[in-house]
């Protein structure tokens, strides 16, 4: 174990074949290790996910953030290529899909890859981590409070995005769910929708739902951060990373 | 939450913007979603951009609610307040 680390922009094929960048952190040493692709929320790739990402190669694990709006806007600061992604309509889901597969399989060809790939996603992203452990070879997915996984959007809301229901039943991978109960996109009441169509279904999962805490309390640069959840939570991801993805 | 609700329309004006000049605006993109600058969860925000001029071409503003409100009123106020024959 070492808290070597090393971080830097790469270059990778996404979805279509597309050219993406993304940030890749990578522990020191030559020891076998597990992948996490970490997806960033919607105001995009930014300084907050990147730190989030070099935790992770400090847990251990190689770890890669794809910028989702990276062919709307290269090599423009995060913010404004976030604003140019939503002025466009947002991340189409089979693109996200492929990007994602892109950042997996890129973690699997490194030289240190144990095999095992996983995905966390926060906010926007954590839909996308579900969304992609239904259609991406993962072997662990955390879901970070997003929205529309389940639950119905409500009455004239301009609503572009479908939420997963109908995809559950191909879910591939055991889920980390981390929500606050302040939260009203998902509710806990949308939370315990989740949690009950996953039982039907038979699909492992692990939800763990924090009093006192709302919408993004893993956020440390926003109001909404809340150590006490955000501390368990980063608990709970890295035990349930070390069981799924470790050597 | 993200809301993923985002209003785009067309506008026509001037906005000073990166570097402190001035450029042409032909896009505002409306939103109530999370800021990425402003201390609160959610906030009205604002886009006003010529994407011709590539994504920097951008003034961004991020407003709580309330105030989003209080502008509302105040631009429609300040329309109300001139001639009309001046902002047909």
């Amino acid at each position: 174990m070492t808290d070597s680390l090393s971080a830097r922009t790469v270059h990778l094929p996404g979805a279509d074949g597309d050219d993406i960048e993304g940030y890749l952190a990578r522990p020191g040493g030559d020891d076998p290790r597990g992948g996490v692709v970490v997806i960033h929320h919607m105001p995009g790739w930014d300084r907050a996910t990147k730190e989030i990402t070099r935790r992770f190669a400090e847990l251990g694990y190689d770890a890669l953030c794809p910028n989702l709006h990276y062919r709307e806007a290269p090599g423009a600061a995060p913010d404004d290529a976030a604003a140019v992604s939503r002025a466009r309509g947002g991340v189409p889901d089979d693109r996200l899909v492929g990007d994602v597969a892109g950042a997996a399989a890129y973690l699997r060809a490194l030289p240190t890859s144990n095999g095992r790939v996983g995905s966390i996603g926060y906010c926007s992203g954590g839909r996308q981590s579900v969304l992609s452990a239904c259609h991406v070879d993962l072997d662990a997915a955390v879901d970070c409070y997003g929205a529309f996984v389940t639950g119905t959007p409500p009455e004239g809301h301009p609503l572009q995005v479908p939420n997963l229901v109908d995809q559950l039943p191909r879910l591939r991978a055991p889920l980390l769910g981390l929500f606050g109960n302040d939260d009203r996109y998902p509710s806990p009441a949308h939370v315990d929708e989740l949690d009950r169509r996953l039982t039907d279904l038979g699909k492992p999962h692990e939800f763990h739902r924090y009093d006192g805490a709302g919408h993004a309390f893993f956020a440390v640069d926003r109001p909404s951060y809340v150590v006490a959840a955000a501390n368990d939570g980063w608990e709970r991801v890295g035990a349930f990373f070390a069981t799924h993805l470790g050597a | 939450m993200c809301t993923y609700a985002t209003v785009r329309i067309p506008t026509d004006g001037s906005a000073k913007g990166p570097g402190g000049a001035w450029f042409h605006v032909t896009d505002a993109t409306v939103y109530f979603d999370h800021p990425v600058h402003a201390m609160a969860e959610h906030t009205l925000n604002i886009d006003l951009s010529d994407p011709s001029r590539g994504p920097s071409a951008r003034v961004a503003v991020e407003l709580t609610a309330s105030a989003a409100r209080e502008l509302m009123a105040a631009v429609q106020a300040a329309l109300d307040s001139a001639p009309p024959e001046l902002t047909t």
